[in-house]
Order: C-alpha cells, then sequence, then structure tokens
C-alpha cells in the first residue's frame, strides 16, 4: 500500500508508477493522489444521532500515448494492482484523446509555492465531538421557547493530504487539518408556520472552531424569521448579505473561466477582456490564498500554485482563470485553478468582492438596518437577502438568468420583518451594472469575502 | 475495454477480489461471519456490512469531438453497528481483514463498546444461504457498448442536433455507465450479493442569437440493460431538443404570480419528489422535519392523488433486485386517493420510528449510511386526457419541461420551468422561460385536482443524506389549481 493508514507515500507512488509506465512504454504520465480521514457526529435532542469514520483514498492516473493524446483513470485502489490496473485504463483511455484539445504539464508545476499558515491539530475522540455537539444543541435550544429541534447539524473533522507527481520530476505535496460545525434549527410558533436557518463555522481544528459564535448566529437567525409576512410581488431594491452575494456570484462563475469561454457556455467570449461588465467600483478577484480560506489548497489539479487574480477591476473584466491548456490557448500563464482530466477543468478559489482600491464604494450611506440610503428606496421598502436556495435548479449560468428562492426580510419605516417566502428574478448581467454600492466592512464567509451589496430593480415574487 | 482490462490473478490481488462474481466467494463468508459475530459479542445490537465494487465510465462528446473519457473503478466497505436507538458507520476503501477489523473496532468504539478477542456467542448465528441476485448478472458489465462504439453513438447525437437545430453555439453529449457490485452481511443473518447497472445519456444545446440565449438538455437513463445505448434513437432525441430549443430561445420572461398550473407528465414528477417523497422518508420522521409524521390514514391530498414507490419496474433507473440493506424492494403505495397509506422506511427508520421496512435503504456508495430513500415514485394516472386538463384553465401556466428542484427543512419546495407555456382561455399560448414554481408540500398536494390518463416515468440522480442516486419520477399530466411562479 502506498497510502492510507499512513498517508500518502511520494516516493513509493513514483516508484512504483514508473515502472509501470515504464513496462507499459508510456514516457509521459502525472498523478494525483488524495487520501483522508474523517469522524462526525449529528445528535437528535440530546442524542447522538449517528457518528460516522471514514478513510478515503483516490489516485487519478494521466498519460500521454505515443501520438501524444491525453487519457485517464481513477481509482479508489491504491494497491500496486490498483495502480497497474489504473495505468492500464488511463493508456487505453488516450486512444480516444482529442487531437484539438491537448493537455500538458503546466510550466509551473515545479513553481515555487506559497507558504500558507495552516496549523495542523490533533484529532479529537469522536466521543468529545458527540459531547461538544450536544452542548452546542442544548444551547440553541434554549435561545427561544419555538425552537424546538436542531434537524439539520453535524461536527466533523478530518485530517487529509494530497499528492501531485509527474514524469518529469514535479511533486507537490500537501496535509491539513480542518474541522467543521452546522447548527439549522427549525422553529414554530402555534398556528404558525415552521421557520429555519442556521449557521456554519470552519477551522483548522475542532478545538479551534467558534461554537458559542455559530449557535449565537443561528439562534439569532432562526429567531429573526418568525415574525414573518408575505411581500407584494413587484420591483424592490435589494441588499444582498455577503454569503448571499457570494453565492450568486459563484453560480456565475462561469464568466470568468477560460473553460467555459472556449467551450462557447459562457456568457464572456475571448474577446470580453477589457470590457465593462459591472458598476464602476466593484473588483472581484479569486485568492485561494487568503487567510480567511479554511482548507485552502497550495497547487491547483495540474501542479500550478495557487495565487490571487484579479477578475474584475473597476468593473472591467481584467482575467481569466485557467488551467494549463486554456492558459496555452490565451497565451498567458496557468492561474492554479485546473482540475486533473483529460479535458480540464477549470474552478474558482474563493472570492474577494470590494471596492476598487482608490474608487468610492458607490452610493455613500448606504445602512440596510435603517433601510435607508441613496434614495433608492421607495414607500414600498427594502429587500434584505440573507439567504438563496436552489442555485442548482434556478440558475441558468450560461443564459445569466436566475429566478431563485431565498429568505430574507422586508425593511420598511424603520422596521424588519421575515418575508414568507419568496423568489428574487434576474440577469446577472443586469445585475452587476445595477449595483448601487457596497455597505460596511467586508466580510469573511466560508466562500469568500465581500460586504453587503446593493441592488436596483430587482423582481421579487411574494405570496401576497 | 477500458472498464474491464484483463483481472489480475488471486496472488497479484494480494487476497482482493478484482474480477466479476468475486463476492460470490466463499472466502467472503469465512471472513464475514467472524466479524458479525466479534461485534455482536461486543455488545451489539446488529452488526451490518456493505461491500463493495464499482466500475465508472463517463465519456463527453463536443461539437464533433469526443473531449473527455473518464474510467474510474474502486471499492469499499461500509460498516454499521446499532446499539439501542444509536448506530455507528465507518466506511474505508481497505477491505483486507486488517482493514475491516480496524473499521468495526471504530464502529464499536463508537458507541462505547470494545471489540472482544473472541467472537463465541453474543447471539449470532451465521449468515443465511447466500440470496443471490447477481448470478444472471454477471455478463452485465461485458454486454456494454465498448468505448469505440459508445463514443461513436455520442458524436451520433452531437451530429444530429447539428442537423435538427438552429444558432446552436454548444452542443454535447454525454454518457455515464455505472456498474455496481454490493453484498450485505449482516448479523441478523441477511447475506445477499446484488449486480447493478445503470446507463444514462444526456443531450443538451445552448442556443444564441443575438441577445437571446436559450439551454435546454434532455436525459435518459435505464437499469439493468446492457443494450440501453445501442438502441438510442439519436435522432428521435435531437428532434425533440432542438423543436423545444427553437421555441424558448425567443421566449419571454413569465409574469409572476399565483396562477393555476398544468404539469406535464414524466419529469413532470420532480415536483411529487420534491414537495412530498421526501417528506414521506422516515429519515424525515426522525428529524421531525415532515408535517405528515401523525397523519397516516388521513387525508393529505386531494383525493384525485394516488402516489406510489416501488422498485420493480423493469428497467427503471431506481429499480433493484435488493436495496442496500439485503432487502428485496416492494411496490409501496404512499398515498391512496388524497389518504397518507405508508412512510418509506429502512433499517434505522424501522428501529427509530417504527415504519416498517420497504425496502428502501438506499446509499449513493459503501461512503454512506443506507438511509430511507425513493425509487420509482410517481402519481398514478387518472381518468382525464391532457387536453381536458388544460381546457380547464382560463389563464395559467403548462409547464411542459422541468428543470431540477429542492426542498427545504420547513417543506418548501421549489423547482425550475425549463420549458413553460402561458395558457389562455383553455389554449396552449406563447412560450415564456425563467419560471420557478414555490410552495409547501401541505398546501399544495389538496390543490391537485385532476390527473390525465398518460403516465410517464423519467430517469433522474436524487441528492439527500446518503448521497446521490438513480431515481425515477413520473406522473401524468396532473393540474394544480393554484401555485406561486416566480418569475419577473
Amino acid at each position: 500500500m502506498s497510502a492510507q493508514a499512513d498517508g500518502l507515500n511520494a516516493e513509493q507512488l513514483r516508484e512504483q508508477l514508473q515502472h509501470l509506465a515504464s513496462v507499459a512504454g508510456v514516457r509521459q504520465w502525472d498523478l494525483g493522489a488524495g487520501c483522508s480521514t474523517d469522524t462526525s457526529v449529528q445528535v437528535d435532542r440530546g442524542e447522538a444521532k449517528q457518528m460516522k469514520g471514514a478513510q478515503r483514498s483516490s489516485i487519478t492516473v494521466r498519460v500521454w500515448n505515443e501520438d501524444g493524446l491525453v487519457g485517464i483513470t481513477s481509482t479508489s485502489d491504491l494497491s500496486p494492482t490498483g495502480l497497474a490496473t489504473a495505468l492500464h485504463g488511463a493508456r487505453e483511455a488516450s486512444n480516444f484523446g482529442n487531437p484539438d484539445d491537448t493537455p500538458a504539464f503546466s510550466p509551473l508545476a515545479t513553481a515555487p509555492l506559497a507558504a500558507l499558515d495552516q496549523p495542523r491539530h490533533e484529532a479529537r475522540s469522536i466521543l468529545e465531538l458527540l459531547d461538544t455537539l450536544k452542548q452546542a444543541e442544548a444551547d440553541l435550544l434554549g435561545r427561544h421557547p419555538a425552537i424546538s429541534t436542531v434537524p439539520y447539524n453535524g461536527l466533523a473533522q478530518r485530517s487529509s493530504e494530497r499528492l501531485y507527481l509527474n514524469s518529469e520530476g514535479a511533486c507537490r505535496h500537501q496535509s491539513l487539518t480542518t474541522a467543521s460545525l452546522y447548527l439549522y434549527a427549525r422553529a414554530e410558533e402555534t398556528g404558525r408556520k415552521p421557520r429555519s436557518s442556521g449557521a456554519v463555522r470552519l477551522a483548522y481544528g475542532a478545538t479551534e472552531l467558534d461554537i458559542a459564535g455559530c449557535v449565537e448566529e443561528a439562534a439569532e437567525r432562526t429567531i429573526a424569521h418568525l415574525d414573518y409576512a408575505p411581500i407584494t410581488t413587484g420591483r424592490y431594491t435589494c441588499v444582498f448579505t455577503p454569503e448571499a452575494f457570494l453565492d450568486l456570484i459563484g453560480a456565475f462563475s462561469s464568466m470568468f473561466n477560460a473553460r467555459a469561454v472556449l467551450d462557447g457556455v459562457s456568457l464572456s467570449r475571448r474577446e470580453s477582456l477589457g470590457e465593462t461588465l459591472a458598476a464602476p467600483f466593484l473588483s472581484i478577484h479569486d485568492n485561494g490564498l487568503h487567510p480567511g480560506n479554511i482548507g485552502a489548497t497550495a497547487f491547483d489539479g495540474e501542479g500550478t500554485p495557487t495565487r490571487r487574480l484579479t477578475l474584475l477591476e473597476g468593473g472591467v473584466l481584467r482575467n481569466f482563470l485557467h488551467s494549463e491548456a486554456t492558459a496555452r490557448a490565451f497565451g498567458v500563464a496557468p492561474t492554479g485553478h485546473a482540475g486533473m482530466g483529460s479535458k480540464v477543468s477549470v474552478s474558482a478559489d474563493w472570492f474577494e468582492i470590494g471596492a476598487t482600491p482608490g474608487a468610492a464604494a458607490g452610493a455613500q450611506g448606504l445602512d440596510h438596518r435603517a433601510g435607508s440610503g441613496h434614495g433608492c428606496v421607495g414607500p414600498e421598502g427594502l429587500v434584505l437577502i440573507d439567504s438563496l436556495s436552489a442555485l442548482h435548479a434556478g440558475v441558468k449560468a450560461s443564459q445569466g438568468s436566475f429566478s431563485l428562492p431565498f429568505d430574507g426580510w422586508l425593511i420598511r419605516d424603520g422596521e424588519r420583518r421575515s418575508i414568507e417566502a419568496a423568489t428574487v428574478a434576474g440577469d446577472i448581467r443586469e445585475v452587476l451594472k445595477a449595483l448601487v454600492g457596497l455597505e460596511g466592512e467586508a466580510k469573511i464567509t466560508p466562500d469568500g469575502l465581500c460586504p453587503y451589496v446593493w441592488v436596483e430593480g430587482l423582481s421579487i415574487t411574494g405570496d401576497a | 475495454m477500458v472498464s474491464s482490462p484483463a483481472a489480475p490473478t488471486t496472488a497479484e490481488r494480494g487476497g482482493v477480489p478484482h474480477d466479476a462474481g468475486q463476492f460470490a466467494d466463499p472466502l467472503w463468508r469465512a471472513r464475514l461471519e467472524p466479524l458479525l459475530a466479534l461485534g455482536r459479542a461486543a455488545g451489539a445490537d446488529l452488526v451490518e456490512v456493505f461491500l463493495e465494487r464499482t466500475d465508472h465510465l463517463g465519456a463527453l462528446a463536443e461539437q464533433e469531438a469526443i473531449t473527455s473519457v473518464s474510467p474510474a473503478f474502486g471499492k469499499g466497505a461500509g460498516l454499521r453497528v446499532f446499539r439501542g436507538g444509536h448506530d455507528g458507520f465507518v466506511s474505508t476503501n481497505d477491505l483486507s481483514e486488517a482493514g475491516l477489523l480496524s473499521a468495526l473496532d471504530q464502529a464499536l468504539g463508537m458507541l462505547g463498546l470494545v471489540r472482544p478477542l473472541q467472537g463465541l456467542g453474543g447471539g449470532f448465528e451465521g449468515l443465511a444461504d447466500l440470496c443471490d441476485h447477481a448470478t444472471a448478472k454477471a455478463d452485465w458489465l461485458g454486454r456494454c457498448p465498448a468505448l469505440a462504439e459508445a463514443t461513436a453513438r455520442l458524436l451520433e447525437g452531437t451530429n444530429q442536433l447539428e442537423r435538427h437545430g438552429h444558432h446552436l453555439q454548444a452542443r454535447r453529449s454525454t454518457y455515464a455507465r455505472d456498474w455496481q457490485e454490493v453484498l450485505v452481511a449482516a448479523s441478523d443473518g441477511t447475506f445477499a450479493r446484488d449486480i447493478r447497472l445503470h446507463q444514462s445519456l444526456g443531450l443538451s444545446v445552448l442556443a444564441a442569437d443575438g441577445e437571446h440565449r436559450a439551454s435546454l438538455g434532455r436525459r435518459y437513463g435505464t437499469s439493468g440493460r446492457p443494450d440501453d445505448l445501442r438502441q438510442w434513437d439519436a435522432e428521435a432525441s435531437a428532434q425533440d431538443l432542438c423543436a423545444s430549443t427553437a421555441t424558448m430561445l425567443y421566449a419571454d420572461y413569465v409574469e409572476a404570480g399565483q396562477f393555476p398550473v398544468v404539469l406535464a407528465n414524466r419529469f413532470g414528477g420532480v415536483i411529487f419528489h420534491e414537495a412530498c417523497g421526501h417528506l414521506l422518508e422516515t429519515t424525515q420522521v426522525e428529524r421531525g422535519t415532515t408535517p405528515f409524521a401523525d397523519k397516516v390514514g388521513e387525508s393529505i391530498a386531494h383525493p384525485a392523488v394516488t402516489a406510489v414507490d416501488e422498485g420493480l419496474s423493469d428497467g427503471a433507473f431506481g429499480s433493484l433486485s435488493m436495496d442496500d440493506e439485503g432487502m428485496a424492494p416492494q411496490r409501496t403505495v404512499l398515498i391512496e386517493n388524497g389518504v397518507l397509506q405508508r412512510f418509506l422506511s429502512d433499517r434505522a427508520g424501522e428501529l427509530r420510528t417504527g415504519h416498517a421496512r420497504t425496502g428502501s435503504g438506499r446509499r449513493q456508495s459503501h461512503s454512506f449510511a443506507a438511509a430511507s430513500r425513493m425509487r420509482n415514485t410517481f402519481i398514478a394516472a387518472g381518468p382525464h386526457s391532457p387536453e381536458e386538463l388544460i381546457a380547464s384553465v382560463d389563464r395559467g401556466l403548462y409547464c411542459k419541461t422541468m428543470g431540477g428542484g429542492s426542498v427545504g427543512p420547513t417543506g418548501q419546495f421549489n423547482f425550475a420551468v425549463e420549458e413553460g407555456y402561458l395558457i389562455e382561455n383553455g389554449s396552449l399560448g406563447r412560450p415564456v422561460k425563467g419560471a420557478t414554481l414555490i410552495g409547501e408540500a401541505k398546501e399544495v398536494m389538496p390543490r391537485i385536482s385532476m390527473c390525465a390518463n398518460d403516465l410517464e416515468l423519467a430517469a433522474g440522480f436524487c441528492g439527500s443524506v446518503s448521497g446521490s442516486i438513480f431515481v425515477t419520477v413520473g406522473q401524468p399530466h396532473i393540474k394544480v389549481d393554484s401555485i406561486t411562479v416566480g418569475g419577473r
């Protein structure tokens, strides 16, 4: 075995694969591997609901055949036999490689990696996790008589390793510990509909989790939705919380994705670079290295170092996210956003959204708590969009349109009331240009960094 | 064929089976019985082992090229220990004796139990004779199309899209073949093996003409039919998709509001799956997140509604010879003439809620503990013609094709309408896009007032607590008297 209990053994894997490749006449290959050990608990009203443990391992072998075509095979079997079978499978798959779009090794696969401050933590016993979660659940249940259950909850910890090797000597390795806590409470008052909300926390170890903060936020958000009313269908000025706006941008990240551009399924085209996509004060960077990105990866699936990349600056599209192959097609350097495959996927890491340095953040004096800002809030009030749902179903990324259920509040005359059930709909291109301004300091969330974002004239459908 | 390279010998395998049928090896009985005995001797009420081997092939064609071929294979075990109302679950890729013992130790430890040195006694009386559903399926993998044939069919699909479509900016066809062999052994004597084969095929396009854009797709899927891809009518599928795309490319956005809605058959059944089906799983009873928990025998839907979940339909995506806990599937009537009959239940669901198991314990892979999940779920056919439903609506929405959807922890559901038309004065009107249907199961089920006589099923994937699984949704055309339509 080259992995599992003792972790990944890079040198052993390299020797094994080099030998197998040599026997098979394969001169160029690379490999991505990962293994992890997880423990997690769930509780239900003071009792253990489920306790889980998992040891996982996986490997993807990629080979180039004599015609330069690429094939891959993945397996969870890291034994020598598994490795041999994977190499054989990849060799056969290479017969169906695409001659018009062949990946190569990243020119940055041996470039220096950024140093990440990721302290490793010892795993806690699962019974300790259980006690911690029971206490957190009890705290949350005690916050309000209407909170009867916390139906979705979990406390998990993980120790993981990643590895990238190639036949030209590249060797990347990263090990990491992480922990997560989520608490989603359900509250119901007599004669009224049940309401639900929650919170999530991430850290490098279970002892580092902000459990009290998670309980506090879950309680506050759940209780705040108890007093609800339907909203009248119409157009409203909306304020997205940092979490909600990051979800929206993430759902349309193919705008920044060179793979999607080349495939013709992005809203952007090659020539979109330099075009104005958003209000002039908006900047978006992708920065997997941000200290707030718990569990950041130091390199991508091709071994390219992770780095900060400007996507939008002053509302203008500046760069796309790239793999090796798309970067070659655009004549730029890979950006560290690749997966691994015969057709390499590209994806964003962690967004930083904020005002362009040196520019004002749009309209001044925005204050969603007071429901006031820049004369864009009419008598109908202001809609605060707390969280978006069903992004997988309600977003048409290649069309630009979205229609999404949300939890939020109507703020009118300084008073805030939860909205019973509603959807928000629009077109991302119009949203980005209809930004009114950015409110407050950017907040670190699991998906990125973002302030409150004001948008004018969004369509809200309600039950009223 | 990429997926089935020459099988290594037993010696080369190091004792870990790889060739088809290996879970039938008596080795496994000899290995698992002591493990189960040890678990019971440690004080567990029940110990269950789920072993799995998988062989996956995915392929993608874009325009005139095969752009991705992604084979994958794997193995693993999921080991679950029950004691009282609690359970511990451990998964591992290590199928060696030491690996399984380590998993057992970890699972026992979660419940405060310690493995004894010997597994004698403890109430385990040995495994029953192997209930082998896989015998007749040993050749399924070999009978599937080889990669050359599969990729040729995908290219036929994208070529047919080019032939029948207009303004197509991107054309894609995808193929996925998932082969799985499972062995389930439990200390109550359960000992069963099965082989599953699922194949799915997708076509999708993005059409663009100036500012007008439309992206649509179709998916087809079956289980247990190795020849399925060979029998696919690529031209008919392409014509169907291109016709819808041409219509939707110039469609206006739907006006938001409350309307009567007629949902087409086949994938229209996602409304029942999301709005009600999930709430009839015992996992939801356990969580306290279903409004129907204490409603068995009571009316929860319009008398026009009878709903069924079953795992028996030949070739359907959600059909099974046994569930992932070794139990034979059944036809479970969920709602009959509007009255709730029963819940879908698995082993843990039966233990914790008292609802008898229904052969519905399902999981994506060995990494997940089984949970009560849907199989082939549909609203039964009614007496009307589809035209009667449309004629009964003065002003509303006809949803010809549905996108995905989800249900939240308070029973609120939503799903996207991929292809919609206005209904005006009892007739179909202009196409509209951007609609989302939202509501709550409790409120919507009594509003399904008419069911047509054209029940059809459609393949899909369902993601939930035990991962992403193969399911079928279905219904005839149905009419919902009023529902909130999100739009612009």
